[in-house]
C-alpha cells in the first residue's frame, strides 16, 4: 500500500469515527432517548470528545517520528479540526440546552466562573486555529502559523484544568488526563524550551 | 400546608414518554453507543454501553405497592416521571454518575434492616425492616427536589414526618441537632469499597438537621415513591426529603439516627467547606461558586429541546412553611 492509500483509508476512518458517534449522540438526543438528563450527556459527551480528539492530534508527530510513518502527519489537520467541531458543540450545547439563549446568564457565567473562563480561553484559541488551518492562510502566514499552532499545547493543558475545575468530586479522569498532557509535552521538551527562551530573550 | 406552585414552567401531561419507547431507545443507545463510539471516545454513553452488556441478566430489584393517603394539595404538579426518577440518581455509595446507581444497587438487600434511633432522648428505639412502613401512616407528598447542581424534578414521595418518629423517642434537652447516617458497606456499595467510583468522598455518608428544622411538618422519612417502596438507587428502604434544601440534605438508605448537642459535622462540607454549608437552603441569591443557582433545568418529560430553565425559588418555594426557621440569620454567611 502506497502512503497515499494509506492516508486516504485513515482518514475515512476518521470521518467516520468522528462523524457517527456525534450523528447518533443528537439522533438519541432528539428523541428523548439518552436518560433523565440529556443536557448534562451531551454537554459531557462533546467536551471529552474534543478532548480527546484533541490529545490524539498532539500525538501524531510523536507517533510518526517513533515509528517512522511520516504519511500520519497529514492526518493532523482533520483530526484537529474534528476537535474543533466537537468543541464548538460542546459550547453551542452549553449555550443552546444549558442556559438555554439566556445571554446574561451565558456572560456571567464566562467571566464569573474560572472553570468557564478557561474553557472559553481554550475555545478561542482553538477557533484561531481551525480558521487558520485553511492553506491559504497558512502559505500566507509563513513562519508564524507554526508560532500560533503551538498554542495547541496551552489549549491542551487550559482544557485540562477547566476539566479538573467542573467535576465535584471525582478527580481520577482529570488526573489521567493532565498526566496524558503532561507527557505529550514531555516529548516536546526541546521544542518548549527553544519558545520559552525565544518569548525571554 | 398549601404549597405555591411556580407557574411559569407549563408543561402538560402529554409530554410524558411512553415507558415501552423510552425502553426501546435506551436499549438503542446502549448497543450503537457501545459499537460506533466505543473505541474513539470514553465517555458516559460508552459506559452505559459496557454497562448494559453485563448487567441485562442481573434481576432489578423488587419493589412493592403500598398503601397510604394520597397528597391533598399538589396534585397538579408536573410530576418528573418515575422512569426518570429511578434512573437519574446522586447516590456514590453506587457511583458517582447519574446512571450508575440503577445500574449498580440492584442486588442491594435492604431486609432485613435496622434504623436505630439514639442519643439525647428518653426512648430510643431500634425500627426494624417492617416497621419502617408500618409504624406510622403513610402518606403521598408531592415535592420539588432541587439539586445543587441546578437541575430539578417533582416527586411523588410516600413516607411519614420525621417529627412524629422524634415525638416516639421523645428529645431530651441536650438535643439541638439531629445527625444522619447512612449504611457503611463496602461490600453491597461498591462506591465505598472503590474510590474512583466513589468519588472520592469520605464514607460513611453523614448529614445532619438543627432540632426545628427536624421538626418541621414538610421534613419527611421517605419509604417510597409512586405508590412503591423505593428502589435502592433512590435510598431504599427509608431515606431523609428536606425539600427546601438542596438534594444531598436529603441523605438516603438511613442506618442511624441521632439526637445530640452540637452541629454534627457532614460529608459534603467536609470535603468542600467554601461549596457546601451546613444549612444549605435553596437560594437564589447565593451561588455555588462554580455555578449560579439562580435558575434550574426542571426534568420532565421531553428530551434535549424542551425548554425547561425555570427561576429557582428562595427555599426552593416553601418560604411560606419555613422562612421563620431562619428569622435573623445571615442566609449568605449560613449556606
Ligand atoms: C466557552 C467555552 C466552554 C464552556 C462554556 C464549557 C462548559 C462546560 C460545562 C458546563 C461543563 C460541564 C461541567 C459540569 O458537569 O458541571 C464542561 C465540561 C467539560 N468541558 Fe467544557 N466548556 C467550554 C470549553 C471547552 C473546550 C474548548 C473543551 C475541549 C476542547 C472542553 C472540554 C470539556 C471537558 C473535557 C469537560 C468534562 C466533561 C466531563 O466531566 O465528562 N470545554 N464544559
Amino acid at each position: 500500500m502506497t502512503s497515499s492509500t494509506k492516508v486516504f483509508f485513515l482518514k475515512v476512518i476518521i470521518h467516520l469515527g468522528a462523524l457517527l458517534p456525534l450523528a447518533n449522540l443528537y439522533f438519541l438526543a432528539f428523541g428523548d432517548g439518552l436518560g433523565a438528563d440529556p443536557v448534562e450527556v451531551v454537554i459531557h459527551f462533546t467536551g471529552i470528545g474534543a478532548l480527546n480528539l484533541l490529545l490524539i492530534t498532539l500525538s501524531i508527530s510523536p507517533l510518526a517520528k517513533i515509528f517512522k510513518q511520516g504519511y500520519l502527519l497529514q492526518t493532523r489537520r482533520v483530526l484537529g479540526l474534528y476537535a474543533y467541531t466537537y468543541a464548538l458543540f460542546h459550547v453551542l450545547n452549553f449555550l443552546s440546552f444549558e442556559v438555554q439563549f439566556d445571554g446574561a446568564l451565558f456572560i456571567s457565567e464566562v467571566i464569573e466562573r474560572p472553570y468557564i473562563t478557561v474553557g472559553m480561553v481554550a475555545f478561542l484559541l482553538l477557533t484561531a486555529l481551525a480558521i487558520t488551518s485553511i492553506s491559504k492562510l497558512k502559505r500566507k502566514m509563513g513562519k508564524s502559523w507554526q508560532r500560533l499552532h503551538n498554542f495547541n499545547y496551552l489549549i491542551a493543558l487550559l482544557v485540562t484544568v477547566h476539566f479538573y475545575w467542573s467535576v465535584k468530586s471525582e478527580l481520577t479522569s482529570p488526573l489521567f488526563y493532565l498526566a496524558i498532557v503532561l507527557l505529550l509535552l514531555l516529548f516536546r521538551v526541546k521544542k518548549i524550551k527553544r519558545l520559552l527562551l525565544s518569548l525571554f530573550t | 400546608m398549601l404549597i405555591n406552585i411556580p407557574k411559569k414552567f407549563d408543561l402538560n401531561e402529554s409530554h410524558v414518554t411512553d415507558e415501552p419507547i423510552y425502553h426501546e431507545r435506551r436499549r438503542l443507545l446502549k448497543q450503537m453507543g457501545f459499537l460506533g463510539a466505543g473505541a474513539l471516545m470514553s465517555s458516559a454513553i460508552a459506559n452505559n454501553a459496557k454497562a448494559g452488556f453485563f448487567s441485562d441478566d442481573e434481576a432489578p430489584f423488587q419493589t412493592r405497592t403500598l398503601t397510604y393517603s394520597k397528597d391533598p394539595f399538589n396534585q397538579t404538579l408536573i410530576k418528573t416521571p418515575e422512569k426518570k426518577v429511578i434512573s437519574h440518581n446522586n447516590f456514590y455509595e453506587f457511583g458517582s454518575k447519574k446512571d450508575q446507581p440503577a445500574e449498580l444497587a440492584q442486588s442491594f438487600k435492604v431486609e432485613p434492616w435496622q434504623l436505630k434511633i439514639s442519643g439525647e432522648c428518653d426512648h430510643p428505639i431500634t425500627l426494624d425492616y417492617d416497621d419502617l412502613t408500618k409504624l406510622f401512616p403513610l402518606e403521598e407528598r408531592i415535592y420539588r427536589l432541587r439539586c445543587v447542581e441546578a437541575w430539578s424534578m417533582v416527586i411523588p414521595w410516600i413516607g411519614f414526618s420525621l417529627a412524629s418518629l422524634l415525638k416516639k423517642v421523645a428529645p431530651n434537652s441536650r438535643a439541638n441537632y439531629v445527625a444522619f447516617e447512612t449504611l457503611y458497606d463496602p461490600k453491597q456499595m461498591p462506591g465505598q469499597a472503590n474510590r474512583r467510583l466513589g468519588g472520592g468522598i469520605k464514607y460513611p455518608y453523614v448529614e445532619g438537621l438543627r432540632i426545628d428544622e427536624a421538626m418541621n411538618p414538610l421534613t419527611l422519612m421517605s419509604v417510597g415513591l409512586y405508590g412503591k417502596t423505593l428502589p435502592p438507587q433512590n435510598g431504599a428502604p427509608i431515606r431523609l426529603v428536606v425539600p427546601w434544601k438542596y438534594g444531598f440534605k436529603s441523605i438516603k438508605s438511613i442506618v442511624g439516627i441521632k439526637l445530640v448537642e452540637h452541629k454534627p459535622s457532614t460529608t459534603w462540607k467536609k470535603l468542600a467547606p467554601k461549596e457546601y454549608g451546613f444549612y444549605a437552603n435553596v437560594n437564589p441569591n447565593h451561588d455555588h461558586p462554580r455555578w449560579s443557582q439562580a435558575s434550574e433545568r426542571r426534568i420532565t418529560s421531553g428530551g434535549l429541546f424542551t425548554r425547561n430553565r425555570i427561576a429557582t425559588l428562595p427555599f426552593n418555594g416553601y418560604s411560606e412553611e419555613v422562612a421563620d426557621l431562619y428569622r435573623g440569620m445571615n442566609l449568605s454567611k449560613h449556606f
